[in-house]
């Protein structure tokens, strides 16, 4: 790993203020960045740590529905936010093992947006809110592709807004290795209508299936998307699966996941 | 280089450490903690498992500078304050819960964060909880024995297989 300036601000504003500085970049949990780095994949001239901003952790209710600090560690959010927005709380509570739960964060998992990162998901599957020090950006325009999102270079995630649905559910095939998802489906009913997101079998990354969402927002039941089915082309292909097989992946995960909302 | 403090094992220690020196190579090269194993160092297997303000975490995927100030505990402060072992170290040794031992260190700190959380498991949740930990031997089904035996259960009809 190349050596790098390593700053650690109690404050957003300090925060952004660092981040400002040639090469410098944030470091949330670390759990896929201090990786990236030792691979040198990722080398920045200063390393500016989030996890020392008490403003950017913890769970609450607030306008809007349920409010994330971007440097909320993902065990806190499984336990915090279960008896609010439960499916959003499992879905953490299943993100790679218990050392990673306990350092990764939700900011750093949705800034890197991962094509098979679980998070992307649950907040593109809620209609989130993505705040940052700056602006507020909806879930829809947030995800832009592999590894890409609408920040900006030194824009922080300072929390997630999630609105909390009817019923919701998210289903995971488990890559057991890397224990990402292979696929994930989430599925939330919302009172103007469902949403179904999708990681871990989009080669564009985290995507919304329109077409199951106009079925089961008609009909929530398993039986409304039986006819259905998804187009496997600019699926993932892989050694863990193929389009097609990701393809029945999503359709078999969102029935699951209709059923498991209930 | 700056200088970190942080408190390892109920002491108060400090060191010289670069931006980029991990959690584990300070305990290890700079304190000589070599308790805390580094097996994979891409935070897969678990090895180095050691508890940063209580909660269980791997210390080769932290950067050391990022942990000052806190309240560290490794395998080297796991025995009871007499030097004999504790409960889960005990049970370990009981159940064969070890074969080469290279992944001891972190299955006993994963185990006692476990145990924390949930003191009287299944032996599912056992493995559930275990999951970021890999013993190459494939000695599990003794480490998860060990693991309930800790938690006070009775595991004299589990058979060692």
């Amino acid at each position: 790993m190349h050596n790098f300036d390593f700053v650690k601000p109690s404050t957003i504003a300090d925060a952004v203020k660092a981040l400002k500085a040639e090469g410098a970049q944030a470091l949330s949990g670390g759990q896929t960045l201090v990786a990236s780095m030792k691979q040198r994949l990722a080398a920045p001239a200063t390393l500016v740590s989030l996890t020392g901003i008490a403003e950017m952790k913890g769970v609450c209710l607030g306008d809007g529905g349920l409010h994330v600090g971007g440097a909320t560690p993902h065990a806190d959010v499984a336990r915090e936010a279960a008896r609010h927005y439960p499916a959003l709380a499992a879905l953490a509570g299943g993100i790679g093992d218990p050392q990673v739960r306990n350092r990764g964060t939700l900011g750093g998992s949705i800034a890197n947006d991962d094509p098979a990162a679980c998070y992307p998901a649950g907040v593109l599957g809620s209609g989130a809110t993505v705040v940052t020090d700056r602006r507020r950006i909806a879930a829809d325009d947030f995800f832009q592709g592999l590894f890409t999102t609408a920040l900006h270079a030194g824009e922080i995630v300072t929390s997630v807004v999630f609105p909390i649905p009817q019923a919701a559910a998210y289903e995971k095939f488990d890559q057991p290795a890397s224990r990402f998802a292979l696929t994930g489906v989430f599925v939330a009913k919302y009172a103007d209508g469902v949403r179904v997101a999708v990681t871990g079998a989009g080669g564009d990354g985290v995507f919304r299936w329109t077409e199951a969402e106009r079925a089961l927002s008609a009909n929530f039941s398993a039986s409304a998307i039986a006819g259905l089915s998804v187009d496997p082309s600019g699926l993932i292909h892989d050694l863990h699966g193929t389009p097609e097989y990701r393809a029945n992946l999503v359709k078999v995960l969102t029935a699951r996941a209709v059923q498991a909302a209930g | 280089m700056t200088k970190v403090s942080m408190t390892v094992n109920g002491k108060a220690v400090s060191g010289e450490v670069e931006g980029r020196t991990l959690l584990s190579t300070f305990l290890r090269d700079g304190l000589g903690l070599t308790g805390t194993h580094v097996g994979c160092d891409t935070s897969q297997c678990g090895a180095c498992v050691v508890h940063v303000d209580g909660r269980a975490v791997k210390s080769c995927t932290i950067f050391a500078a990022d942990v000052a100030g806190a309240t560290v505990k490794t395998i080297e402060g796991m025995a009871n304050p007499d030097g004999s072992l504790s409960t889960l170290q005990q049970a370990f040794q009981d159940n064969h819960g070890l074969q080469c031992g290279f992944c001891t260190p972190g299955m006993v700190m994963a185990s006692a964060a476990f145990l924390a959380e949930n003191p009287t498991p299944t032996e599912a949740e056992v493995r559930h909880g275990l999951e970021g930990n890999i013993c190459r031997c494939t000695g599990y089904h003794n480490i998860v024995k060990a693991v309930l035996q800790a938690s006070g259960q009775d595991v004299s009809k589990i058979a060692a297989e």
